[in-house]
Formats: structure tokens, C-alpha cells, sequence
């Protein structure tokens, strides 16, 4: 069967109503957070975890991907009325988003951001649909090396590529990968690093590091800010609707941004971030209106909103169809998925595929479904970013520790939530990357099991990790990753990579 | 993070305890992979191998960093009020040891007005009773509708009787 059959058979599948209800739902959660500052959808879905231990996997699923695409959605609102980014993927939407809001054209700013994300949504989960078969395809012949070559390709990119430094990057994944060592030994059962303590033998628990490290760390690092930010927000004044002109400007920058975001989201580079710094500086420069950039350039919104929703499905390819997360949301999704006792990967499409195809589909019904909640009701979510932040914040907290609570009620499991709390505290202030940690945690043990399979089935020989062509590739692309950075801030060209950070969606 | 344009030179002691910190790690991680069995069987590669590679780049990190905070290549941090991290870390440490004794409720109201008042609600005897509130709704939803399990306490136990 082509794609087209299975996608056709996916949207049977997504068409059912608790299916909806769950899209609904998790398109709904996505956009709250979004909008709200400080948190994300990689936190909101690591919360979710131990609440839909219980439910359907595949309504589960939509509804952490509902809750991505949301999330990339939500984020303009706040970005465009209250200059601060409601997550790290609408900090470029901020510059010219704000200023057009200023102008009293908030209203034209949010409808090229939000159809801009549909157009963006719409192709990209396409895209996803046609490329994962292929991709699979090429999947199937990943032996062990293969797979090690990419984990590393993806350590060092998460880590030291992008970013204001490399030695930051890399202690915060190393502290992830040492973590990731705590537990029952996968090959020989032997217990590591567990100091006798019962509770240590299964290994750190993703979600309660993932929680403490954006809810608790953020709500920290919030309350300790010295200079707090001014929160006054922008009222939507006049149509939400744009003239001739609007669209005029806004339909090349759309699928110039999906264009640009989805390739960047699809590789191991840690985020939406850069494809909207990328589309942003291209819009720049191609546009006729120059002398509008810096003051509410509607182009400025328009590419960087689509191509950041275009990089979320992107996401979804390597994830989907390799088991390879590239952002922290994705890290967290591939702990949702294991939690079901699925492992995302080229196996998946052929085991399960009635639950990979509803999941593609039901992004592109999700994505229908935002429209309709960011265009129309975009005055419900307005009134969200004015709940004070004292209740905001314990709210945050209260269901931060619910979730812990929830999945193992013991002393044991709240004091590593504080313990990892105040880790994520002292990391964002002294400038440590938080994906990395997470991501090591996540990747450390399946890195660790493929190499040790790798090194039996060549009885120890070292030089068999690299005797392939894709992995050889793939390893010196690692390299390279790892080098070129390096050399560029030793010579003092820091400040794009530094700019091109990876933080947190 | 802005890097700030420092003079150089200056000597950074709270780095300086970020690369201890890491050494610390490290030596952890040594001194366990030790006693661990070396199964390595035809691969060479057994269960304390990953651990030793990883405490050793740990210990290499924890170089570079000494080296930094020599230098004074760290970013300047942000000034920080310590009263309102203190106020959640309380809030956090008073639910972890109440939780089973006094129940969900009331050990996350306290955690609820804790945070409250970290960010600027300083009226306890008002945001106390909202965060039992709040909390109890909370515990009804998640563990009566949802089949949650979350520790009942005696405020629990006198509304459900069989909690």
C-alpha cells in the first residue's frame, strides 16, 4: 500500500470521536501552555505521563502530539501581546509580533501567525506522511552500529553545536548520562549507582527528572529573578482580519518558513528555535518593505510562526520513524511511548501501523482544530495570561507534584523531584542547557545498549563501529559537529551559535 | 545568556564548586564501577564500562570548568532574592515529609501557599485554606474519577470514609 492508502486508513482511524475528543483535548492543553510564560509542551506532556497511565495509548499519543503542535501555536499569542515568549520557539515572533501589536495591529499579527501555522502544519504533516515510508525503508537495514552512530550524532548536536558554549552543553549531558547509568545493568542485571536504596534500581524516572527540571527549576528560577518583568498585556484592537496587503506579504514567508523549519526540525539538532532565527533572517532579507523590519514587519511574523510549527512536525520524522528524539518535547513523547510498551522505530510501522497512521492523521485534523481555537477564541486565551502569577505558580507546582505523587507515592520519589528541582534552578542560572540533560537520560541507556550489542556481534573489535558507510558517515558528522563549533568561538564567532541556542521545546 | 564583558582574571569561586561538584560525581561513579563484576563476555564492554567512560569525561569537564572559572570565563549571573527560591524549597521539603502523614491535601495546600506566597500572596491565613481547597478538589477528581493513587490523610478519610 502507498502512503496515501495508509494515510486515508489513518484518518478512519483519527475520525473516531474518542479519538477527536483526545485531539481535542491535547490541541486545547497545548495552546493554554503555550500561552502561559514558563511553561511548555515538553513539561506539560511529562506531567500528562503518569495521568494517562491508565488510558489508550494511541488517544494518549494524539494527545501529546496535539499538545506540540499547540504549544507552537499558543506561543505567538504571548509573544505578540505581551513581548515575552510563551516558549523558546517565539522569541523571533516577539520582535516584530510586539511592535505590530504596539501599532494596533495586533490583530493582523495574530491571523498571518496563526493561519501561517496552519499552512506550515498542514504541508509539513504531509511531508511527514510521505517521507516516513522512505525513511523506514532505509531504517530497516540500521544494525546496532547504525543506531550508536546516531545517538552520538544526536548527543553532540543537542549538546555542544549550537548554544553559548560547549563546556556547558556538554557537563549537562554527561550529568544526564550519568544519571542515565543509575539502575539495573540492561545485559548482566547487576545493580549500578543505587547505593542499596530499593527505589534507585529501576533507574531515574524520566518524568520526575523531566518535571522538576521545567516546572520546578523554572518556577525557582522565576521567584528568584531579581528585576521582574513588566506584564502589561496588549489589547487585540480592531479586526483580527487581514487586508489584501496582509496576505499579499504573508503567503511567501509561510511556506518559505515551512520549508526552512521542517528539514531543521527533522535533524538531530535540538529544537524549533533555529529554524526561526533562520527564516526570520531570510525574510530580512528578501523582503521589499526593509525599512518596516525592526518596526512590525508582518513578513517577520509570518515565516518564523510557520516554520517553527513546520520544525514540530519535523520532529515527529526522526522520532516516528528512527525512535531518535532531536527536542526535549520529543524526548518526553518517547518516554509516553515506552510507557505503553511501544518503541517508535521502523518496527513500529510494520506492528503497529493502524496506531502510527491515526497518530499522522490526526495531526492534520489537530492541526484544523487550532485554527478554529487561535483564530476565532483568541479572547479566551488573552484572558489566561492575565491569572496572577501567585496562583499561575502554585497551580503549576500543585500538579507538578500530583504527577509525581500519582505514579509512585513515596517520600523517596518527592525528595529527588527537589532534589533535581533545585538542580534545574542552579543550572538555569548559571547558563546550563537544560535539553541535554534530559535528552542524555533519555538516550543514555538505549546509547549504552546498542554499543555493548555492537561490540558483541563484532566480539570486541572497536574498529566495527564505523565500518559501515552510513555509520562512518554519521560518526564523522558527530565530529564535525562537535569540532567546527569549537573552532568558530576560539576565533571569536560565538554569537551565532550562542543566538542559535537550543533551550527547551 | 550575555556574555558579559568582563575584565578577566577574576576568580570565580562558585564555578570553582560546579568542577568539585562534577569531580565529586565523577569519583562516585569510579568508586562504584569498581566493585561491579566485569561481565564483559565476547564484547569487552561490561556494565561498568559506560559508567568509568562517562565519570572520566565528568572528570575532564570538571577540568575545563576550573579552567573557566580561573579565567573568569563564566557569564555574569543574574542578581537573585534568595527569600522566594527559600519559600518554595520549604514548601516543596514541608509536602514530602507531611504527605503520608497529614494527606494529599494538606500537604500540597501547604506546598499551594508556599508558592503563593513566594510570589507575592504574603497572607497565609488566606492562601492556606484555598490551597487545602484547591487541593482537595483536586485529590477528589484525580483519585475518585481518575483511579489515581494519592496518600489520603485524615481530612480525606472524613469526607470518603473509605478513602
Amino acid at each position: 500500500m502507498s502512503a496515501f492508502d495508509f494515510l486515508m486508513q489513518g484518518l478512519v482511524t483519527a475520525a473516531d470521536p474518542m479519538m477527536l475528543l483526545y485531539a481535542l483535548i491535547g490541541v486545547t492543553l497545548g495552546t493554554a501552555v503555550g500561552v502561559l510564560p514558563g511553561i511548555g509542551p515538553a513539561l506539560t506532556v511529562a506531567l500528562l505521563l503518569p495521568v494517562t497511565y491508565r488510558l489508550d495509548a494511541a488517544g494518549s499519543l494524539i494527545m501529546f502530539a496535539g499538545i506540540y503542535y499547540g504549544g507552537m501555536y499558543g506561543g505567538s499569542t504571548t509573544s505578540i501581546l505581551l513581548n515575552t515568549p510563551g516558549e523558546s520557539a517565539s522569541i523571533i515572533t516577539a520582535l516584530e509580533g510586539n511592535k505590530m501589536a504596539r501599532k494596533g495591529r495586533g490583530g493582523p499579527a495574530l491571523a498571518t501567525a496563526a493561519i501561517g501555522s496552519f499552512v506550515a502544519g498542514l504541508i509539513a504533516t504531509l511531508l511527514l506522511a510521505f517521507l516516513a515510508p522512505t525513511i523506514v525503508k532505509v531504517a530497516l537495514v540500521f544494525g546496532p552500529r547504525e543506531y550508536f552512530a546516531l545517538m552520538m550524532l544526536a548527543f553532540v548536536t543537542v549538546s555542544a553545536a549550537f548554544g553559548d558554549s560547549a563546556l556547558r552543553g556538554l557537563t549537562s549531558l554527561f550529568l544526564g548520562l550519568a544519571l542515565a547509568c543509575v539502575g539495573i545493568d540492561q545485559l548482566t542485571g547487576q545493580a549500578r549507582l543505587s547505593f542499596g536504596q530499593p527505589e534507585l534500581l529501576d533507574g531515574i524516572e524520566v518524568t520526575t527528572m523531566a518535571v522538576a527540571m521545567f516546572a520546578i527549576g523554572e518556577a525557582l528560577a522565576i521567584a528568584g529573578a531579581r528585576n521582574q518583568h513588566d506584564d502589561s498585556v496588549l489589547a487585540v484592537k480592531g479586526s483580527v482580519w487581514m487586508n489584501r496587503q496582509d496576505w499579499a506579504r504573508s503567503w511567501k514567508p509561510w511556506l518559505r518558513g515551512t520549508l526552512i523549519g521542517f528539514p531543521i526540525g527533522a535533524m538531530p539538532a535540538g529544537g524549533a528555535e533555529i529554524g526561526t532565527f533562520l527564516s526570520y533572517a531570510a525574510e530580512k532579507k528578501l523582503t521589499k518593505h526593509p525599512e518596516e523590519f525592526g518596526n512590525g514587519a508582518i513578513e517577520g511574523v509570518a515565516g518564523p510562526e510557520a516554520a517553527n510549527n513546520a520544525s514540530a512536525a519535523g520532529t515527529l520524522v526522526p522520532l516516528l520513524t528512527l525512535g531518535l528524539p532531536t527536542s526535549a518535547t520529543a524526548a518526553i513523547m518517547l518516554a509516553g511511548f515506552q510507557q505503553f510498551g511501544l518503541q517508535p522505530g521502523p518496527l513500529l510501522f510494520a506492528t503497529n501501523p493502524t496506531l502510527v497512521w491515526g497518530l499522522i492523521a490526526s495531526l492534520l485534523i489537530a492541526n484544523a482544530m487550532l485554527l478554529v481555537l487561535n483564530l476565532p477564541l483568541i479572547g479566551l486565551w488573552v484572558k489566561l495570561l492575565r491569572v496572577p502569577k501567585p496562583w499561575l505558580y502554585a497551580g503549576i507546582l500543585l500538579f507538578a507534584t500530583l504527577g509525581t505523587i500519582g505514579a509512585n507515592p513515596s517520600t523517596f520519589e518527592l525528595g529527588m523531584l527537589l532534589g533535581f528541582g533545585v538542580l534545574g534552578y542552579v543550572m538555569r542560572l548559571y547558563g546550563y542547557p537544560i535539553a541535554p540533560i534530559v535528552v542524555g537520560l533519555i538516550l543514555g541507556p538505549m546509547a549504552e545498549q546498542q554499543l555493548r550489542r555492537a561490540l558483541s556481534i563484532s566480539q570486541g573489535d572497536w574498529t566495527y563501529l564505523a565500518s559501515s558507510p552510513i555509520a562512518a558517515t554519521l560518526l564523522a558528522l558527530a565530529a564535525l559537529a562537535l569540532i567546527v563549533p569549537l573552532i568558530l568561538r576560539a576565533r571569536g564567532k560565538g554569537e551565532v551559535l550562542a543566538q542559535l541556542a537550543g533551550d527547551e521545546d | 545568556m550575555s556574555q558579559s564583558p568582563d575584565t578577566g582574571g577574576r576568580r570565580d569561586l562558585a564555578a570553582l564548586i560546579i568542577a568539585a561538584f562534577l569531580a565529586v560525581v565523577a569519583g562516585v561513579m569510579l568508586w562504584d564501577s569498581a566493585r561491579l563484576a566485569d561481565l564483559g563476555g565476547y564484547s569487552g564492554v561490561g556494565p561498568a564500562t559506560i559508567p568509568r567512560v562517562v565519570a572520566i569525561c565528568l572528570l575532564g569537564l570538571a577540568g575545563w570548568t576550573a579552567v573557566a572559572a580561573l579565567r573568569g570565563d563564566f557569564p555574569e549571573r543574574p542578581a537573585q532574592n534568595p527569600a522566594p527560591v527559600l519559600w518554595i524549597v520549604a514548601g516543596l521539603a514541608l509536602q514530602m515529609l507531611l504527605l503520608h502523614f497529614a494527606g494529599f491535601s494538606v500537604a500540597t495546600g501547604i506546598l499551594f501557599a508556599c508558592t503563593a506566597r513566594a510570589f507575592g500572596k504574603t497572607n497565609l491565613a488566606m492562601t492556606l485554606p484555598i490551597g487545602i481547597v484547591v487541593s482537595f478538589l483536586v485529590w477528589v477528581v484525580f483519585s475518585q474519577l481518575l483511579m489515581l493513587h494519592l496518600p489520603a490523610g485524615p481530612l480525606e478519610h472524613l469526607i470518603f470514609a473509605k478513602g
